[in-house]
């Protein structure tokens, strides 16, 4: 069954604070094969003007990935997580996350629509820190196989 | 770090090939927290049709991201990045795996020192990526 068109603009509040550690920064950057020295050296990070060590861009998805946990497990929603593929992704960044961020993450849902019959969602995720700081915001198109 | 003095339209990015193993998808699922099935069971991963095992997309997208990151040297300049998985990336279970080939071409130089780079991403000849694009902001 095709999803309700209607929840386009649902929102879903943060599921608390995100605190941003600085070795979770390095398992990720390690897990992605990655060795760029702003994500795993202090100084090197210090030297390039961050306070801390950075996160790759793609960590940003970690955050929002943990808030659309909410949106594809709403019953009312009924989206088939079984069936479930990532379609897109975009980021647009403020600016990179770094190690100590105390971050939130806004979630809703930007676009619902049905095509071959799938059903496809796009969540977008605003990321900002508590003081209200704007980092980066994603859009995560989620394919549903079949299920339209 | 090239400047945005130096870049033209055109210009070729240095192209890399990433390795993936069967260990790659089961670090990545640890380190972002997308534990689905289809990343580490054979047997699920065939019971809903996928040709078995495969990459997270987003661990495509961060091994071709790398590409322009390196590139720039400093990926806080990164801007905005977006790609479309167009194509699954299996992954056999062996200790070989499989790879993805990224290249990027400088597209066009935006305002405020911004430059757009065209990324393509192929596994066994294949696109994997489709409307893969980076903007970065260069000195």
């Amino acid at each position: 069954m095709a999803l309700n068109p209607d929840f386009v603009g649902r929102t879903y509040p943060p599921v608390g604070t995100y605190q941003v550690g600085r070795e979770k920064i390095r398992e990720f950057a390690t897990a992605i094969g990655d060795s760029n020295p702003l994500f795993h050296d202090v100084e090197a990070a210090s030297a390039a003007g961050y306070a801390d060590v950075i996160a790759p861009p793609t960590f940003a998805f970690a955050l929002a990935f943990q808030a659309m946990i909410s949106v594809v497990s709403d019953p009312e929603l009924g989206l088939d997580y079984s069936r479930v593929v990532h379609g897109e992704e975009k980021f647009i960044y403020a600016r990179p996350i770094v190690a100590g961020d105390e971050l939130v993450v806004a979630t809703v849902i930007d676009t619902i629509r049905a095509a071959a019959g799938n059903d496809m969602i796009t969540v977008r995720s605003d990321i900002a820190t508590v003081a209200g700081e704007h980092v980066v915001t994603t859009y995560s198109l989620t394919v549903a196989r079949g299920t339209a | 770090m090239p400047t945005f003095a130096q870049v033209n339209v055109g210009d070729a990015l240095p192209a890399q090939d990433f390795p993936i193993t069967r260990l790659n998808l089961v670090k990545y699922c640890g380190a972002s927290g997308d534990f689905n099935y289809i990343h580490w069971s054979e047997s699920f991963a065939n019971e809903v049709g996928l040709p078995g095992v495969i990459s997270h997309g987003m661990f495509t997208m961060a091994e071709a991201g790398r590409v322009v990151t390196d590139w720039i040297g400093d990926p806080g300049q990164l801007c905005e990045y977006s790609v479309r998985f167009t194509r699954p990336v299996a992954v056999p279970d062996d200790l070989v795996g499989t790879t993805i080939s990224v290249s990027g071409t400088v597209a066009e130089k935006l305002d405020d020192n911004r430059v757009k780079v065209d990324l393509t991403a192929t596994c066994k000849g294949e696109t994997v990526l489709g409307r893969a694009y980076a903007i970065v902001r260069l000195p």
